[in-house]
């Protein structure tokens, strides 16, 4: 199997590559700081977090895969989907770092916000996968769950270091709240997906994560010193498939290899 | 499945070095949940470290060559990830030998599931393994590897790693 194809995507294998594509492309973004960190210790830091989460990524799309029932691997789900049918929410696939023309935007304080963000909601996700009916994604959860709260925790030391710092960093720090902030109401959408997943003891519908995280979140931004913008109408769709301009580019260049040299393996 | 070849498989394992930290085992560090063996054939449980840990496959495959290296025939390495592996694992003397070797073993405060804390207590510092001093701090909350993270000693004045606490 070497062109695209198309995966039949029941919801509980919806479901899944949710959370397996979210952890694959924000990690494919983290990567992007690899060799360009502030300091040597935060480069080290951010490609770790993107190892942990290639492993999360690596695990759930096997999984999926299997759930799938064609046969599909790791890799043929990674390098050979087509971008409709990757699941990822829109804010992970956002520019994190000035880096090229694909990436205009973004810079440190984005790309710390944005791990805190999405580490929080990943450690509650986990917390609660770690009961899955699913036996398999409970121990990809039990696992992942203690990577999660140390990237939480990581990202959280930054944010307030930041926000609460000096006039530069706290107007940069915020201007990266006010930036990505209408991606995350994505983060808690219930749909039909959700609502399969939690009456079969799957896994917990997006929305039940919404409380926690915002309590947890809103701790750190109140010692950040930074203020939530208001709550705008716009709801990302990448859950559905459905991507922002961004996600093509960040494919392009990560499948690359596959396309190049259909079936290579190493 | 024969006790003999049990232990004889068991005593295999525990010469095979973790790659990234080459003074322990795998046995040392808890990675080898389960053996079952027969005259020839042998069953080896591993579990991984961390999620994206890049030792997991040289791990199976060091285990696999060791064992065939030993006269087992039918080798069958299988993984299972929960419970999930924690540095509770690594042996007494997997910590001992961390230690001689340079690394902190892991300490401090355990992890829990609580909240974030956006403004942190210093916790319990860890101990220098060169010279025992506790007046040391953190440098990096990563390292080399995944399971590691960068301090170093004010006493002696040397950096050291420390294995993470998981």
């Amino acid at each position: 199997m070497t062109t695209s194809f198309a995966v039949e995507l029941t919801p509980p294998v919806r479901y899944v590559l949710r959370w397996a594509d979210t952890c694959l492309i924000h990690a494919q973004r983290l990567s992007e700081w690899c060799g360009h960190g502030p300091v040597l210790e935060e480069d080290i830091a951010l490609t770790n977090m993107a190892l942990d989460l290639i492993g999360q990524a690596r695990a759930l799309l096997t999984h999926a895969g299997r759930l799938e029932g064609q046969g599909f691997d790791e890799d043929q789900l990674a390098f050979l989907r087509a971008e409709g049918q990757f699941l990822n929410l829109t804010l992970v696939e956002q520019p994190m770092r000035r880096s090229s023309a694909h990436s205009p935007g973004g810079d440190f304080a984005d790309t710390v916000l944005r791990n805190l963000l999405l580490a929080t909601w990943l450690k509650l996700a986990w917390q609660r996968l770690q009961s899955s009916s699913d036996a398999e994604l409970a121990a990809i959860a039990g696992k992942a769950v203690k990577e999660a709260r140390y990237h939480q925790q990581h990202n959280a030391d930054w944010v307030v270091r930041l926000g609460d710092g000096t006039d530069e960093s706290h107007a940069r720090m915020q201007a990266a709240v006010e930036r990505i902030w209408s991606y995350t109401a994505e983060l808690f959408v219930r749909d039909a997906v959700d609502a399969a997943a939690e009456a079969s003891g799957l896994g917990p519908a997006r929305d039940a994560l919404a409380t926690d995280w915002r309590r947890e979140v809103q701790s750190v931004l109140d010692e950040a010193t930074l203020k939530l913008p208001a709550d705008v109408p716009f709801l990302s769709t990448g859950t559905n498939g459905v991507h922002s301009e961004h996600l093509g580019f960040i494919l392009a260049e990560m499948q690359s290899l596959q396309r190049q040299f259909p079936g290579g393996a190493w | 499945m024969t006790t003999a070849a049990v232990e004889r498989a068991w005593s295999v394992l525990h010469g095979v070095p973790d790659p990234e930290v080459p003074v322990l085992s795998v046995c040392d560090l808890g990675l080898v949940r389960e053996v079952l063996a027969s005259d020839d054939a042998v069953e080896v449980v591993l579990t991984p470290t961390y999620s994206g840990c890049p030792a997991t496959e040289v791990i199976a495959q060091s285990v696999h060559d060791a064992l065939a290296g030993a006269g087992f025939d039918a080798i069958t390495i299988t993984t299972r990830r929960a419970p999930a592996w924690t540095t509770d694992w690594i042996s007494a003397e997997g910590r001992r030998k961390l230690r001689d070797y340079g690394i902190a073993p892991p300490s401090g405060d355990a992890p829990v599931d609580a909240g974030v804390q956006p403004i942190r207590i210093r916790s319990r510092a860890v101990e220098c393994p060169r010279c025992g001093s506790h007046d040391t701090e953190r440098l990096s909350a990563f390292g080399s590897t995944a399971c590691k993270a960068l301090h170093r000693c004010l006493a002696c004045r040397e950096p050291f790693e420390h294995f993470k606490p998981l």
